[in-house]
């Protein structure tokens, strides 16, 4: 019985090894703190608003995020605006709706229902704007990229000037953690950027923090939902587990035979 | 089966069973008489039941969200994960259900070769074995390209370029398997309709293994032919439901913790990427669970070369009750075999590591040493060893492992205390 346990467990690591020496070949990620990780993992909610601050005053010139909506901003589980708050920050957009009655296409303010608004008209229109390469839509990023998070907090901080002997062409930046180290994309944080209103002081590794932690929301939605459900499950399970063996051993002592 | 012919009580059970005996089956089942030294090895057989019904069930709701279309796919899986009620629980559920699918056919699978399970009279529970093995794989590579990730889309690009290789006609099947000139959205929507189609044909070939494994009954870790009925057997219920119960249970933790904490560990980043054409990814790498027949296929530098090896790789397991040649079932009594058995296991598990590798350098060494030993162990070591191994002697039954003190008591015992 227990070498099961034992060949199991070594079996999970060996799984979950292979995955992660995919990424081993690259430079020892920046590593912080999340809140959302761990089995009672929860976002932080400040952090989460700030992010979303962050996202629409920085990101969102250039980034998409075409799979959320701005209801999603005031549900259970995410920054939880408040629903005028989520209202208010929809009617700052807007967007393409008809035909109406008269066969005419109409523009009117975002409203709950509508997906974020994406910068760009299309990926064509985007890459022109942005010198060749396409700004990647941010709905899943957190999730699409290997290292996740950690990834993506550490390419924001991995600013540097090239090392010596490095020439990188025009628009090109020098990036410690991107792969290949060569990046399209400026610097986009800098101390004191934007200015939180509740006072935190916007560093540049708090903004990082903020919006990789809004990100990680935005690409797992329910993840506060999927922990405390598990905790219930496994819990549980175990338990089940638990009767159902002492009911195994008492059916098989009917018997002379090891179970 | 039972040696009395079962009579149900009530009139009316008669006169239906008269007509179609399924009281009789239900009979059969309940008291299907099972070696009672099985240890826990042998509950894997329900648990890929239980891991079959999961992948139709969260399957077929997954299908009632899902969008087959080249444009529509990626979004559609969002929508799940967003907005459906729950949609992220049986999406992770579907998506965790395939690696500990095959997960615990991996374990049937070496179970069966520890202890002979393959081995006359079981033969062709086995070749039906390797069959649903195989509609496995293919159902699991063409669910994998349903997100229509990158990973997706480039593993099918990989895998149907395969059939490239097949000379003259190749070029056409490929087209023919694309529906087009490229992996396109006639691909998607034939992968998907296959995908659907597949598990139920598992199911079927499921319903086989098992009928199969009722005419013989189970092999048990001995590897001794067992009386049925008899003191060396219990009935299936409820002896074997409540362990396989608890075998189940424990497995069903494992598969949440993977669900509920780290549901995406398993898969590839990249597939979260939704496919394009233009863009290749640095490593294209399919899923944990086809690695070592991807270190095979690459281990060989020609193309064509290359799928053979696959193939025969899984193939040559459907000979192995030919291969094999010793009479003797279980690893227990056979101490060469036993040797082979890990060397064998490691050389699977080395495969896949570099499966996972850039073939380049030392992997691609590595790989090819791996791969020619896997074929020499079948196809050399395993028909010699029967042979020219020195067997232990056999116990007379499982209760009674010797009679007048043969000197293999303490390798039973062991073996028993290890399970």
């Amino acid at each position: 019985m227990k070498n099961i346990f034992k060949i199991l467990y070594l079996t999970f690591i060996l799984l979950a090894g292979t995955n992660q020496v995919n990424a081993a070949e690259k430079v020892e990620l920046l590593k912080t703190d999340w809140s959302f990780k761990g089995i009672f993992g929860k976002f932080d909610r400040g952090s989460l608003q700030r992010g979303y601050q962050v996202y629409s005053e920085v990101c969102s010139s250039c980034h998409s995020m075409k799979y959320v909506s701005y209801r999603n901003l005031f549900e259970p589980g995410g920054p939880e605006f408040s629903e005028d708050q989520a209202k208010a920050i929809a009617a700052n957009f807007e967007v393409t709706d008809g035909p109406n009655s008269d066969g005419e296409m109409f523009t009117r303010p975002a409203k709950l229902s509508d997906k974020f608004v994406m910068p760009f008209a299309n990926v064509k229109a985007a890459q022109v704007a942005n010198g060749g390469a396409y700004p990647p839509d941010m709905s899943v990023l957190a999730k699409a990229r290997s290292g996740g998070v950690d990834y993506i907090y550490s390419v924001l901080l991995g600013y540097e000037d090239p090392p010596n002997g490095v020439a990188l062409d025009e628009g090109v930046y020098y990036n410690k953690y991107m792969y290949g180290n060569n990046i399209k994309m400026s610097e986009p944080l800098s101390d004191g950027l934007v200015e939180y209103s509740d006072g935190t002081i916007a560093s540049k590794e708090q903004m990082a923090k903020d919006v990789t932690t809004f990100l990680m929301w935005t690409a797992e939605p329910h993840l506060e939902a999927r922990h405390k459900l598990g905790f219930k499950a496994i819990l549980y399970l175990i338990i089940l587990t638990i009767l159902v063996y002492f009911s195994m051993k008492k059916i098989w002592s009917r018997i002379e035979s090891e179970v | 089966m039972s040696d009395h012919e079962y009579v149900p009580k009530s009139k009316f059970g008669k006169w239906f069973n008269d007509r179609l005996p399924l009281l009789t089956l239900a009979s059969h089942l309940t008291d299907y008489p099972t070696p009672k030294n099985l240890n826990y090895w042998w509950t894997f057989g329900g648990i890929l039941t239980f891991c079959l019904i999961t992948q139709i069930v969260t399957g077929l709701t997954l299908a009632m969200h899902y969008i087959a279309h080249a444009d529509l796919a990626f979004e559609s899986v969002e929508h799940i994960m967003r907005d459906v009620n729950y949609g992220w629980l049986i999406r992770y559920i579907h998506a965790n259900g395939a690696s500990m699918f095959f997960l615990a056919v991996y374990i049937h699978i070496f179970r069966s070769l520890f202890y002979g399970s393959y081995k006359s009279p079981r033969e062709i529970i086995w070749i039906i074995g390797i069959i649903i093995y195989l509609l496995m794989m293919a159902a699991a590579f063409m669910g994998y390209v349903l997100p229509w990730g990158q990973m997706s889309f480039w593993g099918a690009t990989v895998i149907t370029n395969l059939f490239s290789a097949i000379p003259l006609v190749g070029e056409g099947i490929v087209n023919w398997l694309w529906g087009g000139y490229s992996v396109d959205n006639p691909t998607l929507t034939r992968f998907f309709t296959l995908h659907y189609l597949i598990p139920f044909l598992i199911l079927g070939l499921v319903v086989l293994h098992i009928w199969a494994l009722h005419i013989p009954g189970n092999n048990n870790p001995v590897g001794i032919d067992v009386k049925k009925p008899s003191k060396d057997t219990v009935p299936f219920h409820p002896y074997i439901v409540i362990k396989d119960g608890f075998a189940l249970l424990m497995f069903t933790i494992v598969f949440a913790f993977f669900v509920f904490y780290s549901p995406n560990i398993l898969g590839h980043a990249d597939n979260y990427i939704e496919a394009n054409p233009m863009v290749t990814p640095a490593h294209i790498v399919p899923e944990w669970y086809l690695l070592p027949f991807y270190a095979i296929l690459r281990s060989v530098p020609d193309k064509l070369m290359g799928v053979v090896a696959m193939l025969s790789a899984i193939l040559i397991l459907a000979a192995l009750p030919w291969l094999d040649t010793s009479k003797i079932r279980s690893a227990v009594f056979r101490p060469l075999y036993k040797q082979f058995y890990w060397i064998l296991l490691a050389d699977v598990l080395i495969l896949g590591y570099v499966g996972a590798m850039p073939a380049e350098g030392l992997y691609l060494l590595i790989a090819r040493v791996a791969t020619a030993y896997y074929f020499i162990h079948f196809l050399i070591i395993l028909p010699i060893l029967g042979f020219k191994e020195k067997t232990l002697p056999l116990p007379l039954s499982i209760t009674e492992p010797v009679l007048g003190g043969f000197p293999n008591t303490a390798i039973v015992k062991k073996k028993e205390s290890l399970d």
